[in-house]
């Protein structure tokens, strides 16, 4: 019965003069999230308000879901779309809507009239009262309150005459790319994919990197990691995947390092790496998921202690979350199954017994003057070596 | 050079298994169960996949029941041979050592109701006789026990179990898990007292999703899967004819020659366990001589977990697999292992290297050559 949405937007109606680059922005992430999808759309800005409609037979569903992937979206509203006949043809579209839509008339209800066509025979306050009538006509069991009704049956008489009562809510946030761009540290865990995607949620476009460790991590733990960036990508748009080979870098730590230590310097090396590459294509901070004391390296100290080698900002979305609350978020956004897939990652192959857990800035230093003979050559084979991945 | 020495998790289908299967694939597809012509063609290949087969066993072709593969085949057997017996008693048969698709289907019997006794085994994964001949009891129904082990290569005495289990009870089904056994030894199943034999047709260079069990006449099974009635009732759905056909020919090329294959698998593998003597850092499970299975090796590493040892490898171009690639998914400990007592230490660190007949010498030098190599390189990166 639905062959339009209406699509609300929040915070970016407030964007002042720059708000229309906002909508842009939205529209257009809206129609590459419609693009796989079955059917052809129509896409209009109107008076602050996005329209959708299909041009041609579309799956509803699938339509729904693309759009509650599309970062600025609050709301969206399935609406029924008909040509003015005259009142008494609008009052049998909206009984027949409710009828369809509500087969338990047990509700209580109101009419919202916006008339944004002046020229129409009725005031809003009018059509409200009309179309209560009718209502209450159709199915006595339906009572009216004008506070907190279940249903709130809006009519909007533009050229054509929309009715909706639903909201299905979108996921918030900022249309992607209005925000600048962000490189993510992403590996196969939880944390990192909900980083990426809560920073990708204020409008900020992602890029990624990954640290690959062959053959301590196995293929399938790098087609994990292209997977999850799969899943995030269905938010953020398209992500740059750098895949960095780490093995010989950390393998010469942990030749020339202190075990306990091997953890936080070779993140300070993935941030190093990171942020050449954040440099190189333009992006404004590195993105990562820690979490404070969630483990040995994301105590204040040792992140402390990895934060110091990066001239960027480094945005920490979980920093405050605990571990239950980004299983929650990653469930949600449905990174969680592919994370929890039993593939270790570079992190967790050479990690120390008991690694340090309040490094001090001094040793670290100290320790990693033992790597300066090949260090920078193995860092520049990396960066040269990595391999980029589109992933979308 | 590239080297598959992962063959007891799956072989490369022969050619004349290939052949076959295209052939029934696009000219003879018709159903076996339709009455015209096409149809006629159809089982026509099926009568002759079950006579090349009868042939290597010494069975009646009608003792066959095609199936999905291994896994379906002991299911059958297991659940089926339960269910059809289950007012003669309610206690069942097994080994510690046995693969997921014995152990999983006892285990639902547990839940059902059944009861299960699990054998142990010494430290070469042989079962005892004795422990055998005290576990059965009038009540028991069905014992089910591996012919060779898929991650050590034990090979059990299935002959002197069958003895031991009829004298004691001859109403008891004996069900053998033959699926690596099957292709590397000659297997009479009446002369050696087996009434239900699982085989599966990947493992010996045929199709996945092909496999059969063997019912000896006059065994009560009941199915497990309803339907048509195809295969005597016994196993519904219509027959995988593709399937079948190159199954039949890839059971009738591995007993061409057994003898000479056998010989060549046993001296692949003892090339192999000698270019490992000379290492102190290699440990062989089971046993190694010709009273063990002549294609499968598992080798326990020091200091080297077997996932970064296979990726390693991987990176040569030789392929093996960790514990055993049915289960090695996901990553728990094996029972196998530890029911033969391995070292803690080695349950993670223990691959398994698998032989056919097509890998040769070379191949062997190859894969010594590079875990010689790489071993030691990977033995400075261990955990602490």
């Amino acid at each position: 019965m639905f062959k339009a949405f209406l699509i609300k937007y929040g915070e970016i109606g407030i964007k002042g003069k720059n708000r229309h680059l906002f909508e842009d922005a939205l529209v257009h992430q809206i129609k590459y999230a419609l693009k796989p999808v079955e059917g052809e759309f129509l896409i209009t800005k109107e008076q602050g308000r996005i329209y959708i409609e299909a041009q041609s037979e579309f799956d509803y569903e699938e339509t729904v879901e693309s759009l509650q992937h599309v970062f600025g979206i609050v709301g969206i509203c399935p609406m029924v779309v008909n040509e003015d006949q005259g009142f008494e043809q609008l009052a049998a579209d909206v009984t027949d809507y409710l009828n369809n839509r509500y087969p338990n008339k047990k509700k209580t209800f109101k009419v919202h009239t916006r008339r944004a066509r002046k020229n129409y025979p009725m005031s809003s306050m009018e059509v409200n009262a009309a179309l209560g009538e009718k209502i209450l006509q159709a199915f006595p069991e339906m009572t009216v309150d004008v506070h907190t009704p279940d249903i709130l049956v809006n009519v909007e008489i533009r050229a054509k005459i929309h009715i909706y009562s639903e909201v299905i809510p979108g996921p918030g946030g900022m249309p992607v790319g209005t925000n600048g761009k962000g490189m993510l540290l992403l590996s196969g865990g939880i944390d990192s994919p909900v980083a990426g995607y809560m920073v990708a949620k204020r409008g900020v476009k992602i890029d990624a990197v990954y640290f690959h460790a062959p053959p301590y991590t196995s293929e399938r733990a790098k087609q994990k990691v292209v997977d999850l960036a799969k899943l995030v990508a269905k938010y953020t748009g398209p992500i740059y995947l750098k895949v960095v080979n780490f093995t010989e870098i950390q393998m010469y730590i942990y030749e020339q390092c202190p075990h306990e230590e091997l953890t936080i310097i070779m993140r300070r090396y993935m941030m190093r790496i990171a942020e050449h590459f954040a440099e190189e294509t333009g992006s404004l901070g590195l993105i990562t998921g820690e979490s404070i004391g969630q483990v040995a390296s994301q105590t204040m100290q040792s992140l402390a202690a990895t934060n110091e080698v990066c001239h960027m900002p480094v945005y920490r979305p979980l920093i405050g979350f605990d571990k239950q609350e980004i299983v929650a978020v990653s469930e949600k956004i449905g990174t969680y199954e592919t994370s929890i897939l039993p593939y270790e990652d570079c992190c967790t192959i050479f990690v120390a017994k008991h690694p340090v857990t309040k490094p001090s800035l001094k040793v670290i230093r100290r320790s990693e003057l033992r790597l300066k003979e090949k260090i920078d050559q193995m860092v520049q084979t990396a960066i040269e070596t990595a391999e980029t991945i589109v992933v979308q | 050079m590239e080297v598959y020495f992962d063959n007891s998790a799956t072989t490369r289908c022969s050619d004349g298994a290939t052949a076959k299967m295209i052939q029934v694939l696009s000219e003879d597809y018709g159903n076996p169960s339709s009455l015209h012509g096409k149809g006629m063609e159809g089982e026509q290949y099926i009568k002759d996949a079950s006579t090349k087969i009868a042939k290597t066993m010494k069975i009646n072709p009608t003792e066959l029941i095609f199936t999905s593969g291994g896994t379906e085949s002991n299911n059958l057997a297991i659940l089926g041979g339960a269910m059809a017996n289950k007012r003669s008693g309610r206690h069942l048969i097994t080994t510690k050592i046995e693969h997921p698709a014995v152990a999983a289907p006892m285990k639902f019997l547990e839940e059902q109701g059944f009861s299960v006794t699990y054998l142990n085994v010494d430290q070469d994964g042989m079962i005892s006789l004795e422990e055998l001949l005290e576990a059965v009891t009038p009540e028991t129904i069905l014992v089910s026990i591996m012919y060779v082990n898929n991650e050590i290569g034990a090979v059990e005495p299935i002959a002197e179990a069958a003895k031991v289990i009829k004298e004691k009870n001859p109403g008891v089904l004996f069900h053998v898990d033959a699926i690596q056994a099957y292709g590397k030894y000659l297997i009479y199943p009446k002369k050696l007292g087996i009434d239900l034999m699982s085989v599966s047709g990947h493992k010996i260079h045929g199709p996945k999703g092909s496999g059969f069990l063997y019912v000896k006449e006059k065994t009560k099974l009941k199915p497990i899967i309803y339907g048509g009635g195809q295969q005597r009732n016994l196993r519904s759905g219509t027959e995988n004819v593709p399937a079948i056909a190159g199954l039949g020919q890839a059971a009738w090329e591995a007993y061409e020659d057994l003898p000479a294959k056998q010989e060549h698998l046993y001296q692949l593998k003892q090339t192999l366990l000698q270019g490992l003597s000379d290492v102190d850092w290699a440990h062989i499970n089971g046993r190694t001589g010709t009273d063990s299975a002549p294609h499968i090796v598992s080798l326990s590493v020091d200091g080297v977990r077997s996932e970064v040892l296979l990726h390693a490898l991987e990176e040569r171009k030789i392929y093996v697999s960790a514990g055993s690639a049915c289960s090695s998914n996901k990553p728990a400990p094996s029972a196998t292992l530890k029911a033969i007592g391995v070292k803690r230490d080695y349950l993670d660190s223990t691959v398994r290297i698998s032989f056919s007949a097509e890998n040769t010498l070379q191949e062997v030098e190859y894969c010594l050559t590079n875990l010689k190599e790489l071993v030691p390189m990977l033995q400075r990166f261990t955990r602490h």
